[in-house]
């Protein structure tokens, strides 16, 4: 019941400290999967509305786009008796399979540490990690090494000043999702940054599917595996037979 | 043109792809050895998730054996008796190998007893090859082209009981030795992850005394089981078989081990010997240097659960 009246309160109240609002939208809230997918650039924009003049303090935004989470295992390698082997490995409970943070500057010079911590806006923010060995003393080692793997491969990036900012109102991005994309649904988020602080958020999600063949392909792995184990292996035969075949012909 | 692969969930040049599966397929064509120890890290190489590239990568060698099996069969170059007999042999042996794989890995540190082993196993038969391959070649160019390996020799092996005529292979001996080959091979296969054609080819020339050239077509015959059985055990417990990245491999396989098996007939005997025993080497060598220089990224990722 009292927290029912806390909702209430909390739903009816008018919002005492936004005086401004993100109204935000994307140029595309699907991707489709076919086999030629070769990335996609997805344009971010939005607005800021607001009822009273623009304040003094320079307006700031920050927007993120996040793939779905799984966990992952770092291992590390060192030398032991002359040979270099796995010796050390932490699992990750949950990191971003792709992250992008895209701003209108420089990351630190806009965005407080206590505010990161609490919105989870820098990559490392949202990688979760509980549960390092009692042997391994760095486990952060292990969460930079996460991040400058994924990075490598562009599916973490940072790009401060890709945000462009029209006016204290208008601003737009470009967000490039590369060709390696793994399924499902990517939060997008759009911060407004005023005094190096979160001062309103808006929250979209992109959805990325195969479709067509991957689709078919993806669940029949899934679903029919032994059809599809049985598959694999007479394509396989046929496609073996077949080049004896033609190459006979040509012989011949 | 890039293609974006279902199961591995990245996208590849399709081309590329090609490419591998040919270099693979005249390989196999060439010396009877399935690939997968290249086809492993190649993919790895270009990005494929490590789990994916070994199964589909079998799922290929399955082709390119086939390729290449026919082609040999054609010229009577296959025995399939003494196929039949090693791959019995085989599949005890992999049952055999699971069972020590799951106890060694209790142990702990299975990687780099896997890797010591391989590297010690490789290194050993590629040296004992290449010279008494280049001792081969030497004593042909003395007394001429007449001049060839003694095969028959008699010794204790051939006192063994169940004798068996193996009409292709132009011998009669105990079934005794091909099946234990066969079993050590499968113990090994199933503990190092990789198909065994390197250990098995050497194991087929000199400790069972069969011909060089029947030897290649054998040992394709019997890779297409083994490898057949790991697809099909990888796409149901693992769901890990790619069928767009195995039909791009494919392709490129299967043409590459035809080309593979013309090559193989214009080569002599003891020069095949050699140049098998050179990639022998040269994959041990590989190997070592993996355990042995500093790796530029001591850090690797993998899913939860999987090597």
């Amino acid at each position: 019941m009292r927290r029912l009246a806390l909702l209430a309160a909390l739903l009816l109240a008018p919002p005492a400290t936004a005086q401004e609002e993100v109204v935000s939208g994307l140029s595309n809230d699907s991707v489709s999967i076919t086999a030629n997918f070769d990335g996609s650039d997805i344009l971010i924009y939005g607005a800021v509305k607001r009822e009273q003049p623009i304040p003094a303090t320079g307006l700031d935004v920050i927007i993120t786009v996040e793939g779905p989470s799984e966990p992952v295992t770092v291992r590390r390698k060192s030398r032991e008796a002359g040979i270099w082997v796995n010796t050390a490995s932490v699992e990750i409970d949950r990191a971003p399979s792709f992250y992008a943070v895209e701003t209108t500057g420089p990351l630190d010079k806009i965005l407080y540490q206590t505010e990161d911590l609490r919105h989870s806006i820098s990559p490392r923010q949202m990688i979760r990690s509980v549960g390092a060995p009692n042997y391994i003393s760095d486990s952060a080692a292990f969460t930079d090494a996460l991040i400058r793997l994924r990075e490598k491969d562009g599916l973490y990036a940072i790009h401060e000043g890709a945000v462009t900012l029209k006016a204290e109102t208008l601003f737009s991005t470009q967000i490039d999702l590369p060709a390696n994309l793994i399924e499902g649904a990517y939060r997008t988020r759009i911060f407004l940054m005023r005094d190096r602080s979160v001062i309103a958020s808006d929250e979209t999600v992109i959805d990325v599917r195969k479709v067509g063949l991957e689709r078919w392909l993806y669940d029949l792995a899934r679903e029919q595996a032994t059809i599809y184990a049985i598959l694999a292996l007479v394509l396989a035969s046929f496609a073996g037979w077949a080049a004896s075949a033609v190459f006979r012909l040509i012989r011949s | 043109m890039q293609i974006y692969l279902p199961i591995a969930e990245v996208s590849v040049n399709a081309y590329l792809l090609f490419g591998i599966g040919g270099i693979v397929g005249v390989l196999s064509g060439l010396f009877g050895v399935g690939g997968g120890f290249l086809i492993t890290p190649l993919l790895f190489f270009i990005g494929i998730p490590p789990s994916v590239a070994v199964a589909t990568g079998a799922n290929q060698v399955v082709a390119s054996s086939i390729s290449g099996v026919l082609t040999h069969l054609k010229r009577k170059t296959v025995d399939l008796r003494m196929g039949t007999v090693l791959l019995g042999g085989g599949l005890i042996g992999s049952a055999l190998g699971i069972w020590v794989f799951n106890l060694l890995s209790r142990l702990g540190q299975i990687d780099l007893i896997v890797q010591l082993t391989y590297v010690v196993l490789l290194g050993f038969i590629g040296l004992l090859m290449l010279q008494e391959g280049i001792r081969a070649v030497n004593r042909a160019r003395k007394k001429g082209p007449v001049a060839h390996i003694k095969r028959h020799q008699h010794n204790w092996i051939h006192k063994l009981p169940f004798k068996m005529k193996f009409r292709t292979s132009g011998l009669y001996i105990s079934v005794i030795p091909p099946l234990v080959s066969g079993m050590f091979v499968g113990v090994l296969a199933a503990i190092t992850g990789v198909g065994g054609g390197f250990i098995m080819i050497p194991v087929m020339i000199y400790l069972l005394g069969m011909p060089t050239k029947v030897v290649i077509g054998t040992s394709l015959f019997q890779i297409i089981f083994v490898s057949g059985f790991t697809t099909y055990m990888h796409a149901v417990t693992n769901k890990s078989v790619d069928l767009m990245l195995a039909l791009l491999l494919i392709v490129g396989g299967v043409l590459g081990a035809q080309i593979g098996a013309r090559l193989g007939t214009r080569l002599k005997a003891e020069q095949m010997r050699i140049l098998l025993a050179l990639m022998v080497l040269i994959v041990c060598g590989k190997l070592a240097l993996d355990l042995l220089l500093q790796p530029a990224e001591l850090y690797s990722l993998s899913p939860v659960g999987r090597f």
